[in-house]
């Protein structure tokens, strides 16, 4: 196997503060490989510096052999990388269609059209129909995106992302907030985009991880302390306690 | 259709047929107000698919309303005083280098600009008005602060700008077409991406969009817009001065768009209807009328979601 996403020796200081110590991880193609950690180990942050809002002060970022380290986000979305958010983060003011037919458009690549109405256009239209009904937001696509509820917001984001047809997807946190039911639903989603695409997994939800990771990644003070299968990360002495003991 | 529909159709067609109707009857003065009203009114819906579409408030939109109008009255000028030939007095030259001149000055000051954001954006925007207001004011060759007269007016074969009723069927047109424009540009693919960043700029980039590039050229688009409205307004006045520019001046343009609603085709034709028309009366009866009239508009801004246009049916709309 080959690493789609390779990440050497990363920092990143905020003041004071270590969010991101000497940080290395490999992502293999194909595979859903997932960090836990707990509670400010910076998790987010290392998303961040992987899809390009925030720069490292050290380290290197390499995606597919090539070196991403200094590119800004849009150039990363080119290659093939996208992310969803942990806190949601929609346009809200559009309609739940129009916010996944963007997502559509960014790939489409022809932006600088100024008279044709966008809304028109059945390639986008109809594209984007099919992946709201992959995440089950069929009867909600004319809705403006602030009416839906959180559960409805967080599948929208996986309906974006599977938009833009990436690569490797950064999905941070999908279940954050959301229900039991809610939760299980989430899993089946991910669990059926799993293998089309890489995907890197940011979650708290152990059981969730736990059932869809083929590999896990422990995060503890920005730093990564263990890596392994599933069962390789139960069993791990460090792991637990830096992290499962205390749950 | 839809109700704000009508209304754009209703304010639309009354604006088109009251003004003649009053010229026609012998009250010119009423054309005049209407015709200052239109040219405003397009520079309103230019600044409105910056400020209202693309998220980006811009305190500096009177630099090219004034901008345009100069781009009339200095070749008018060099024709009268320094010998330049007919062609400088052409509609034909004078519109589209005010267009031009004011698609390059938002091109050079966007670049710069659009790299802030928020409370910056509108500091900067402004700054860079106020510094084509001074430099206007230091040139002596075109009046310094005393402002410039427009011996003539742009000159069209079909059509002649000192018949007031031809000037005002041309500024209507004009209004119309900019209306359109906007609207086309707005809910084209250009227009999603545009829209997209104003509510969430970092999503936008995220999905592979060059947000930065999208608002240059909204800014460009916008900016050689308000220029034309102002050739339109120097030939109109047929008087230049600085205080065209003056950074009040670009309030009162935002207020418009605010008051008649961002972000909405008629909202910022209703805006400048309500602004010149609530000005006019006002000031019939007091020298005093800065008050009541700013109650007035404040209550509008605090009580009326949406601007006036949104007590008409959805935003989207």
């Amino acid at each position: 196997m080959s690493a789609v996403l390779q990440i050497d020796g990363l920092n990143k200081s905020f003041g004071g503060i270590k969010a991101t110590d000497n940080l290395n991880l490999s992502v293999q193609k194909g595979e859903l490989h997932a960090v836990i950690g707990p509670n400010g180990a910076g998790k987010t942050t290392m998303i961040s510096q992987l899809c390009g809002s925030q720069r490292p002060d050290t380290g290197r970022i390499l995606y597919a052999g090539r070196d991403i380290t200094t590119l800004p986000p849009h150039k990363r979305a080119h290659l093939g990388i996208t992310r969803s958010y942990q806190i949601t983060s929609l346009i809200m003011e559009m309609s739940v269609i129009d916010n996944v037919a963007l997502a559509l458009q960014a790939r489409d690549g022809h932006s600088f059209r100024f008279l044709r109405p966008a809304r028109s256009l059945s390639h986008l239209r109809d594209k984007a129909m099919d992946l709201l009904g992959k995440v089950d937001l069929t009867a909600k696509a004319e809705h403006r995106t602030k009416a839906l509820s959180h559960g409805e917001h967080r599948r929208m984001e996986i309906a974006i992302a599977l938009a833009s047809d990436a690569e490797l997807m950064l999905l941070d946190e999908p279940m954050a907030g959301l229900g039991s039911h809610e939760s299980m639903q989430m899993v089946e989603l991910l669990r059926g985009i799993k293998g089309q695409h890489t995907i890197l997994l940011i979650e708290h939800d152990m059981e969730a991880v736990f059932a869809l990771a083929d590999r896990i990644s422990v995060l503890v003070y920005g730093h990564i302390i263990a890596t392994g299968t599933p069962d390789e990360i139960r069993g791990n002495e460090a792991v637990q306690h830096a992290y499962l003991g205390e749950e | 259709m839809t109700t704000r529909g009508w209304i754009t159709l209703a304010v639309m067609a009354l604006l088109g047929v009251l003004p003649p109707l009053f010229f026609l009857t012998g009250n010119p003065f009423y054309l005049d107000l209407a015709t200052r009203l239109v040219i405003l009114a397009i520079a309103a819906v230019s600044l409105n698919l910056i400020l209202g579409y693309g998220g980006l408030v811009s305190f500096g939109h009177a630099a090219f309303v004034g901008l345009g109008a100069y781009a009339v009255g200095i070749p008018a000028h060099h024709w009268l005083y320094t010998g330049w030939g007919d062609w400088a007095t052409m509609g034909y030259v004078q519109l589209p280098l005010a267009v031009l001149a004011c698609a390059v000055f938002a091109l050079l000051t966007g670049l710069v600009c659009l790299r802030t954001k928020g409370v910056y954006f509108i500091m900067i925007t402004m700054a860079f008005a106020q510094m084509i207001y001074y430099l206007i004011v230091s040139i002596e060759e075109y009046g310094g602060d005393d402002g410039l007269v427009i011996d003539t007016r742009s000159q069209f074969a079909w059509i002649d700008l000192d018949n007031p009723l031809q000037l005002f069927g041309l500024a209507y047109v004009s209004l119309i077409v900019s209306m359109v424009l906007v609207r086309l540009i707005v809910n084209s693919r250009f227009g999603m991406v545009l829209q997209g960043a104003k509510g969430n700029p970092d999503r936008m980039a995220t999905l592979g969009f060059n947000v930065y590039v999208f608002r240059l050229v909204a800014y460009v688009i916008s900016g050689a817009m308000a220029g034309y409205a102002g050739a339109l307004l120097g030939n109109f006045t047929t008087f230049i001065s600085p205080e065209m520019m003056d950074w009040s001046r670009s309030g009162e343009l935002m207020f418009m768009v605010i008051l008649g609603g961002a972000s909405t085709t008629v909202g910022p034709v209703l805006g400048a209807v309500v602004f010149i028309v609530l000005e006019e009366v006002l000031s019939h009866f007091t020298i005093y009328w800065h008050l009541p009239f700013g109650l007035l508009l404040m209550a509008v801004v605090l009580f009326v979601r949406g601007g006036l246009a949104g007590m008409f049916g959805r935003k989207e709309d």
